[in-house]
């Protein structure tokens, strides 16, 4: 079974590589190529999200918060202070991170519904801040935020944009089915399992919450950063508590402890509301009505619920 | 030299004394039992020399290395092991990854090597993995190794425990309970368990309620009664001890 689990692996990131790669055959026109990158661009955030939730078992709800500080971080940097915009990305990602690294410590002491409020508090705070310091960020309204420049030619056009986070796409699930896979992913499964047991072979839990908490911030930054230079704005509710919660809900939809689980999750719950704009009104009864019946019928989430259907019974 | 070592080792809950002034010494490769009457302090005891719990008083040594005050990842780090009364499976998790699991400290890889699977990793996690399916071997579990440790029986798990804790190679491993609730063949399966940890060199701790197990296979045992140390010596000087049958079976019983 572990070969086939690597076969697994390896045959679902190469379909996932088919699927970015053909995917621009069925878009016909800019508005889809927008809907797909933004897909990429919140599948970034959920594979990181996921490793927190879905394999080490550490809920937030905050990482639109630094989702948000990803792409402040960058814009002011950008118009503020005049940075060349591809040093802004990496230095308000390395920033984010940083700030993750130092809140994380205290809170992720904290465990199930306490872990869940602190994150939650963390994610208001942020939106507060990014409201109400206007002369950096533009208050409730937002900000302008120039285009991502690569040698002074600026990245324009869908087209491109969905190249660039198709590849990112693929490379950071790549390194999550990775680490999963490790001895490191074992110990962030084995703290999910049983923490006490995992002290009890060696694992220091608070050094490994910590690390994946971080990782999944500075995805989120990153992830944050390219949109906001994408869109070419950002708003404050870009970190808001609903926008939190949105990529919680990616993850659990897809199914947790899974990182196609991740991607399919993002995918779906992005494009859903797109095609249910005809309904108007009705829309979000129907979308939630489709969660609803999806977490009712599919409690594990859509992918590790196909998966054990697909999968051959070899146990007796 | 003795391989653990504990000096007036007290743990208090709240004005009760789980625990009081116990001094033991446990030398290296034998099979060191601790019993004792329901709510003597053997659990309270164990999580005290993995790091569980921090005492209210007294000191803990592993061979010359004062272990006391330290988080309990750093008592398994200095090679002490344990199962759980109360089974803590990774049901997350196969069997054979339960195992893997406890190779960690012997595993140990940076975030960036994990992530980009550096080639010294792929070659470290096939010897891992065969590691891990001798120990499941070792405890007779080979047929569970892909198994969904969510699927298989009490008895397998209990098992898988101490597959699970042999796989970090503790010098010094805790059994808590490792018998209770199993049926007498799968006790005498955990029997001839402990025998061949013992003929390998394992030093092992044994907290067990089954008294045919505990004799059988004890070169000392060491009785608790109300956190305090009642009686310590061979199996059968403990046996026959008197204070031991009062604390077991009541004064009646002696003076019948």
């Amino acid at each position: 079974m572990l070969a086939r689990l690597g076969a697994a692996r390896s045959g679902g990131l190469l379909a996932l590589a088919l699927a970015v790669a053909l995917l621009p055959l069925a878009l016909g026109n800019q508005y889809l190529y927008d809907v797909a990158i933004l897909v990429g661009l919140n599948a970034i955030v959920c594979v990181g999200l996921n490793l927190l939730i879905g394999y080490a078992g550490q809920i937030s709800l905050g990482h639109a918060g630094f989702f948000a500080l990803g792409g402040y971080g960058s814009a002011i940097l950008a118009v503020r202070y005049g940075w060349p915009p591809l040093a802004t990305l990496p230095v308000s990602v390395g920033s984010v991170t940083l700030l993750a690294f130092l809140i994380g410590r205290p809170i992720l002491r904290l465990k199930g519904h306490y872990l869940a409020m602190a994150t939650l508090g963390l994610g208001v705070i942020i939106t507060v801040v990014l409201a109400t310091a206007d002369r950096f960020t533009g208050g409730p309204d937002g900000m302008s935020v120039p285009p991502l420049a690569l040698f002074g030619r600026a990245l324009a056009g869908e087209r491109a944009w969905y190249w660039l986070v198709g590849a990112l796409l693929l490379a950071c699930v790549w390194l999550a089915l990775n680490l999963v896979e490790s001895p490191r992913g074992r110990a962030l499964r084995a703290l999910h399992g049983s923490e006490v047991a995992a002290e009890m072979i060696g694992i220091d839990s608070a050094r490994h919450k910590l690390a994946v908490f971080v990782l999944s911030a500075g995805l989120a930054a990153a992830a944050g950063g390219l949109t906001a230079h994408y869109s070419g704005f950002i708003t404050p509710s870009q970190g808001s508590f609903l926008r939190s919660i949105e990529l919680v809900t990616m993850v659990v939809f897809g199914g947790m402890a899974s990182t196609f689980g991740a991607v399919v999750g993002a995918a779906v719950l992005t494009t859903l509301p797109q095609l249910l704009t005809p309904l108007k009104d009705y829309e979000m009864v129907v979308f939630g009505a489709v969660m609803m019946f999806t977490m009712i019928f599919m409690p594990r989430g859509i992918v590790p619920t196909l998966a054990a259907l697909f999968k051959p019974r070899t146990r007796g | 030299m003795s391989l653990l070592r504990a000096e007036g080792l007290s743990k208090e809950f709240g004005g009760v004394h789980a625990v009081q002034a116990l001094e033991f010494a446990i030398q290296p490769g034998v099979v060191f039992s601790i019993i004792g009457p329901n709510g003597a302090g053997k659990t309270t005891l164990l999580n005290l020399i993995t790091g569980i719990y921090r005492p209210s008083a007294g000191r803990i040594w592993l061979e010359e290395r004062e272990l006391t005050g330290l988080a309990p990842h750093r008592f398994a780090a200095a090679g002490i092991g344990r199962t759980f009364q109360n089974l803590q499976i990774f049901f997350n998790m196969s069997a054979l990854e339960n195992v893997m699991a406890g190779r960690y400290l012997h595993e140990r890889c940076g975030l960036a090597a994990a992530m980009l699977r550096l080639p010294g990793l792929a070659r470290a996690e096939r010897a891992c993995r065969d590691e891990a399916r001798e120990l499941l071997a070792l405890v007779g579990l080979e047929r569970y190794a892909e198994e969904a440790s969510e699927g298989m029986p009490y008895g397998a798990l209990k098992r898988l425990e101490i597959a699970r804790a042999l796989a970090a190679r503790p010098r010094l491993l805790l059994l808590d309970e490792p018998a209770a609730g199993l049926n007498p063949t799968e006790t005498q399966e955990i029997d001839r368990l402990i025998q061949r940890l013992a003929a390998r060199g394992v030093t092992v701790v044994l907290v067990e309620h089954n008294m045919r197990l505990v004799m059988g296979v004890s070169d000392r045992v060491l009785v608790l009664d109300y956190g305090r140390k009642l009686a310590e010596g061979d199996a059968e000087s403990v046996r026959r001890d008197p204070r031991v049958i009062e604390a077991y079976l009541g004064a009646e019983a002696r003076d019948a």
